[in-house]
Parts: C-alpha cells; sequence; structure tokens
C-alpha cells in the first residue's frame, strides 16, 4: 500500500503509528497538542490519544527534555517537539550533560529512549533562530544518535525506528521539504535507521549530502547529465553514527567527494567525512574532497538566505572543481 | 520556621510545633535512637572521607558536616515506595536508603562516575554534579508516576511520591525554576528538599535571593516552608507531612531545610578565605548532634547508648577507609561498553583499536 504525502503528514502518520503501538510513547512539546505543532505534525494526535500521551509543556526547553529524563527513568519512551532549530540550545546543556551520558553514568542499567524531533534548515523565509543547521553540536556529542530523513518515506519509517531505539536520538526534521509529497510505502519494511543510501546512481563524482540538502544535490546531478557529467547521489540519513561503506564504494568508482550541508563549514559533519573518506581512501581519490557549506556567519537575514545556502550551481562549481584535478 | 527541638534540646510546644508533633509521637524508641546513630557514622565517615583525600586516596570529596539533621530527618520520613534525587552531598541520604557509601567513595576517587544501582539501592538516583539538574529529572519521574496511576489512591503505604534534593545556589539555577514550573502544571507527587547552607562555594545566600527561599514557592503556585535543617526531629516530621501530602493527591511543596555548611565546599575549597570565624562558631553552637543527644538524654538515654554509636561510628568509618584502599582500577572496557545501550559502530572500533594498541606495546591490556 504506497501513498503520496508530504512529509509532515508522513511523520504524523509514523508518530500514530508508534503511539498505537506501544503505550509507553509520549508527545510532548510546545503547542503540540490542540494546535498540532507550528507545523502541524502532531496534528490530530492529541485528540485521538488523549492529553496523557500527547500534551502541551510550559514553554521551557530545558524543562522538556529534564523532564523528558525522568519519564524515560520511569519507563516511558518520550518524543519532545523543539519547536524550531534555534530553540534547542536552552535545553543543550540536559541534551549534552544528562541524557547523552545518563546511560554511561549508570553503567548500562538503565536506557535512555528519548526522540527529541527538531525542524531544522533554511529556505523558509523566516526570522532569525528560525532556519539553524545545528546538527553537529550533537553528533559532536557521545551517547547521542542523530539521523535526518529527506522523503516522505524515510520520515514515515525513520520516526518510528527512533522512538523504538533504546539510545537518545536527535531526530532533524527538513523544514522546506514539511510540503513536498512523496510516495510512503506503507507496507515496506524500515531500512536499517544508521545506514546511508545512494539515491542516484553514476560515475564521475559522487556527492554526499543529508536532509533538504539531498533534494539541492538531485537537481544538481540532474543539471550536471545535462552537461555530459555523470554524478552519484548519496543520502547520509544518518550523522551519528554515519555509514562510510557506501560512500567508500562511491569513491572506489568514481574517484571524486563532494560533501555538501546548510550548516557553516567550520567543523560540520561534512568535514568529518572528508577526514574520514580521506583517511580510508587515499589511493581512490583523484582529487582532494570538497566541501560546500553555508558561510561561517549567524544565518543571515532571510532576504540573503540564497546566497547563503548552498544551492545547485555551488554544488555543481565545487564538481568542476573535483574534475579539473 | 518549623522547630521541634530548641538549640538546646528541649522539645518544643508552640503551636507551630504543636502540628508537627504527632508526626515524632508516631516514632518509637529504636527510630528516636537511630536518628542519633545515623547522624553520628555520618558525620565520623564524613571526617574519615575527608582525610582520604588529603592522603591522596580520593580525588574530591564534598563534606556535609553540619547537614546531618536536614538529610538524616528527610531520609528518615520518605517511604520505601518513594523516589529521591540527590545532588553530590546527600551521603547520609543515600546510607539511609541503602547505597554502600564505598561507592560513594568510588565516584569522588574516580573509580565510576555513577556507583549503585538506584533500583536497587531504595530508588535513590545517582549524584548529579551539574547544579539543579536533577530537579527536572525528579519532576519527569514524578509525572511518570502519576500517568502510572501509582499516586493520590489515598493510600499512603503504597503511594509514591519524589523528593528532590538541592541547595542554596542551586535555586538560582534556571532547571530549578523550570522544575518547579512543571511540578505546579502537571500537580507532580513531589517535595522541593532545599538545604540552604547558607554558602554556594563561597558566595552567601543573599546573592542568590532577596527574599528568603521558601517564599518562592508561592510564586510558582505551591505551599513552602521553613524548618530548622540542624532539628532532626522538625526535617524529619515536615518531610513527612509534605510527602505524604504529595502523594495524596494535592501536589508539589517546596521545603526550605536552614543549616550550614561548617566544612569546606569541597576538599578543594578554603573557607577561611571568604567567612568569618564567628559566623562559623555561631553554627557550631547550633549542632544538630549535639542538640539532639541533649534530647536523648532528657529521655534517659544513658552512656551506653552514646558509647555504643560512637563505637559503631568509629567501626563504619574503618571498615569504609580499609576497602577504599582495597579499590582497584576499573576495566579499559568501561570506556566504551555503556556509551550507547545498542549496538554502536565507533565503540565496536575504538574498543578494538584499543585493546590491538595496548596489545603492540606488550601486554599493558588490561
Amino acid at each position: 500500500m504506497t501513498e503520496e504525502l508530504p512529509l509532515a503528514k508522513a511523520l504524523n502518520a509514523g508518530l500514530r503509528k508508534a503511539l498505537a503501538d506501544d503505550p509507553k510513547v509520549l508527545l510532548m512539546g510546545e503547542d503540540i497538542g490542540p494546535l498540532g505543532g507550528v507545523f502541524r505534525v502532531t496534528e490530530g494526535l492529541q485528540a485521538e490519544f488523549g492529553e496523557r500521551r500527547v500534551f502541551d509543556t510550559p514553554l521551557a526547553e530545558s524543562g522538556i527534555i529534564g523532564t523528558a529524563i525522568g519519564l524515560a527513568m520511569r519507563g516511558y519512551r518520550p518524543v519532545c517537539e523543539i519547536q524550531f532549530d534555534g530553540f534547542i540550545f536552552p535545553g543543550f546543556n540536559q541534551i549534552t550533560s544528562q541524557l547523552a551520558k545518563m546511560t554511561s553514568r549508570h553503567e548500562g542499567r538503565i536506557t535512555m529512549p528519548v526522540v527529541i524531533r527538531v525542524p531544522y534548515g533554511g529556505h523558509i523565509g523566516a526570522v532569525e533562530h528560525h532556519q539553524e543547521s545545528p546538527e553537529a553540536y550533537f553528533a559532536h556529542t557521545p551517547g547521542l544518535r542523530v539521523v535526518s530523513p529527506s522523503t516522505p518515506n524515510d520520515a514515515y519509517w525513520m520516526i518510528q525506528e527512533v522512538i523504538a531505539s533504546n539510545d537518545p536520538v536527535l531526530f532533524f526534521e527538513p523544514k522546506s521539504r514539511y510540503w513536498h509529497r512523496g510516495p510512503v510505502d506503507f507496507r515496506a519494511s524500515a531500512s536499517p535507521l544508521h545506514s546511508s543510501r545512494v539515491v542516484r546512481t553514476g560515475t564521475e563524482v559522487t556527492l554526499v549530502g543529508h536532509g533538504a540538502m539531498v533534494n539541492v544535490l538531485m537537481q544538481a546531478a540532474e543539471l550536471a547529465e545535462q552537461e555530459g557529467t555523470s554524478v552519484e547521489v548519496i543520502d547520509l540519513r544518518s550523522l551519528s553514527p554515519i555509514d562510510y561503506e557506501p560512500i567508500l564504494t562511491s569513491v572506489q568508482k568514481t574517484g571524486r567527494l563532494v560533501v555538501a550541508s546548510e550548516a557553516p563549514g567550520s567543523v560540520n559533519v561534512s568535514a568529518e567525512i572528508a577526514a574520514t573518506i580521506t583517511e580510508r581512501a587515499f589511493y581512490s581519490l583523484e582529487a582532494p574532497v570538497l566541501r560546500v557549506s553555508s558561510f561561517d556567519t549567524p544565518f543571515p537575514p532571510a532576504k540573503l538566505e540564497t546566497v547563503y545556502l548552498p544551492d545547485a550551481d555551488r554544488i555543481l562549481e565545487a564538481v568542476d572543481r573535483a574534475l579539473a584535478y | 520556621m518549623v522547630q521541634l527541638l530548641s538549640v538546646d534540646g528541649t522539645l518544643q510546644t508552640d503551636d507551630t510545633a504543636a502540628e508537627y508533633l504527632p508526626y515524632i509521637e508516631a516514632l518509637s524508641h529504636d527510630e528516636l535512637r537511630q536518628f542519633y546513630r545515623d547522624m553520628v557514622i555520618t558525620r565520623r565517615f564524613d571526617l574519615e572521607a575527608t582525610n582520604l583525600q588529603r592522603q591522596g586516596q580520593l580525588a574530591l570529596w564534598p563534606p556535609s558536616h553540619g547537614q546531618e539533621a536536614a538529610q538524616v530527618g528527610s531520609a528518615r520520613a520518605a517511604r520505601a515506595q518513594d523516589h529521591l534525587f540527590p545532588s553530590y552531598r546527600e551521603h547520609s541520604v543515600g546510607m539511609i536508603r541503602g547505597v554502600d557509601v564505598v561507592d560513594v567513595v568510588r565516584l569522588m576517587r574516580g573509580v565510576t562516575n555513577g556507583g549503585w544501582d538506584p533500583a536497587e539501592r531504595g530508588n535513590f538516583h545517582l549524584y548529579t554534579l551539574v547544579l539543579g539538574s536533577q530537579a527536572l529529572h525528579a519532576t519527569g519521574y514524578a509525572m511518570g508516576i502519576t500517568l502510572d496511576g501509582e499516586t493520590g489512591t489515598g493510600d499512603p503505604e503504597t503511594d509514591r511520591a519524589v523528593m528532590v534534593y538541592f541547595g542554596d545556589g542551586a535555586t538560582s539555577q534556571g532547571d530549578v525554576s523550570e522544575a518547579l514550573v512543571f511540578a505546579a502544571s502537571f500537580n507532580a507527587p513531589e517535595v522541593f528538599f532545599l538545604q540552604n547552607n547558607q554558602w554556594a562555594i563561597s558566595v552567601p545566600v543573599s546573592v542568590q535571593s532577596r527574599i528568603p527561599l521558601y517564599q518562592r514557592a508561592s510564586g510558582f503556585g505551591m505551599p513552602g516552608i521553613q524548618v530548622d535543617g540542624n532539628d532532626v526531629l522538625a526535617s524529619y516530621a515536615a518531610t513527612r507531612k509534605n510527602l505524604d501530602e504529595a502523594r495524596a493527591g494535592k501536589g508539589p511543596r517546596l521545603i526550605e531545610a536552614l543549616t550550614y555548611r561548617i566544612g569546606a565546599h569541597t576538599t578543594s575549597d578554603d573557607p577561611t578565605k571568604y567567612r568569618r570565624d564567628a559566623e562559623t562558631a555561631s553554627w557550631v553552637a547550633k549542632d544538630p548532634i549535639a542538640r539532639y543527644a541533649s534530647y536523648l538524654r532528657g529521655r534517659g538515654e544513658g552512656d551506653d547508648f552514646f558509647t555504643a554509636a560512637a563505637s559503631e561510628a568509629d567501626d563504619f568509618s574503618a571498615d569504609l577507609r580499609h576497602r577504599t584502599l582495597e579499590l582497584g582500577v576499573p576495566s579499559t572496557d568501561l570506556i566504551f561498553d555503556h556509551v550507547y545501550s545498542e549496538q554502536h559502530p565507533l565503540m565496536d572500533a575504538q574498543k578494538q583499536w584499543l585493546a590491538d594498541y595496548e596489545a603492540g606495546l606488550g601486554g599493558t591490556a588490561r
């Protein structure tokens, strides 16, 4: 059974399935009840599952994460919604100093099945703090898992997988893709959560990205094809841990790798991939691994976001540089 | 302020005390004696642990000298089904709930970042070193108890409640305010037990708050009371009453126990740099153990009891010293094994790398 759904509706369906499958699953956050979240991802779920399972919290991100930790200690599986990427930082201490270390501190005697859903990224013309890509902070933190779907089908399946995970997971939702439709196969089984995936095959250059960037990479690949360059595209899907095998296999074929992200470039996930591929596939590389990122600045006023965020042309410029070696 | 014992150990009978005295009258002779033994043992092992740190056996020790009555009274007031979330100085609370004090020592020695299994140690959760963070964990836990329907049924023998310990310094942390907000909003069965020991390392409580801290409770929509934290009976009775009210579905409440940190913040601290000897001396004069000893003598307790308690405390601390010196170094597997509860490729790879590396060095791997 396959249905065309926008990514936000696919998430809603995945959350509904998780709530129905396990009475320990709770949804908590700001405005997620009667309103259904500012992006309507939880629309209808409080009406369906009640105020005990799906509830609005006071407006305090540290409070949301900290109480979710206590609920997880009690045996619940809280799914927290952080309203926007830039609002996660008031909860940063509870995520990095408490949530991430709780299982380790307890020497494995307890688990921390907490999911933190974060709408992230640009392309929506919003005001400051509403378009950021903070995923590297969390990918850098031992004890956390970090993933990001790029398609409605992955959104539907991955949200259920992270809720089933006994480790804490940061689930980054590409908010600019919320209303883009795609097929959701309700019968297929889920791919392994922490697997990257080749989404377009090619022979000359490999492009890697995650979330909304995957769509930009696909556009770039189309344009490159028209210019006679064969490009392979890999959807990273998981930022911590990273599944390197599909990237290594691809690079052994193409010899060229461009890693792209919406985040500022310094010390981001792309840097980790570039370093690791250089270490593990040095003799396969025909060119240095190149990165395409936003600039190392705060997210600019929205009228400048199309300049700030990498687009297909910026990807193609890097493809050309890689091919020039 | 709720005070049941005056500084000289006389039982108070004023109207405020009268409300709490029934909780004391319900205690057996043995229970009253146990409070004393708890406090004496705590002060003795606290000194032993401080000495062990001075001798290089511990990285750090946060002494609880002066706060024994607040801790013992509140801990003895909790029921077996309750969950207690400590900060990092509640050694006697842990001991009373069944924690082996050597496990606290292991934490301070650098053998573990945790130390015990709360499920097997009277629901006494792990120490939390980032101030105030545990207040939110306690509140979430209490919210879960409510969801499970394990509170508010009207049976105090089974209804659960949660108590969180924190200090005057931690009241300035946002997490404590957020925990108070969440607890009030969700009517959590929770007691916020605030030990105001007057000093956050070197900063006096006057910098944290311009009003008595218990008065903050009303701003969050819950009752708050102040008790003499150097009075073990007041600490017991007030905690018993408030925990039972919380477990009865009446919502969260805050207790401010006024006490004093006689010693240093930790063994790394030097209180002579920031506070006056006269102030410390004035609190030594209100010592919780001496006060309670006077009370017990007034009830007819003789020298034999006090001598036996001192001897028990000596034996306890000698055993603690002995077992501390026998603690080994943990396996290097501890670095990797519990970072995640499910398989993780980096943990597998790095653990294997370390094993190969140490094997390559010629058998130094543990």
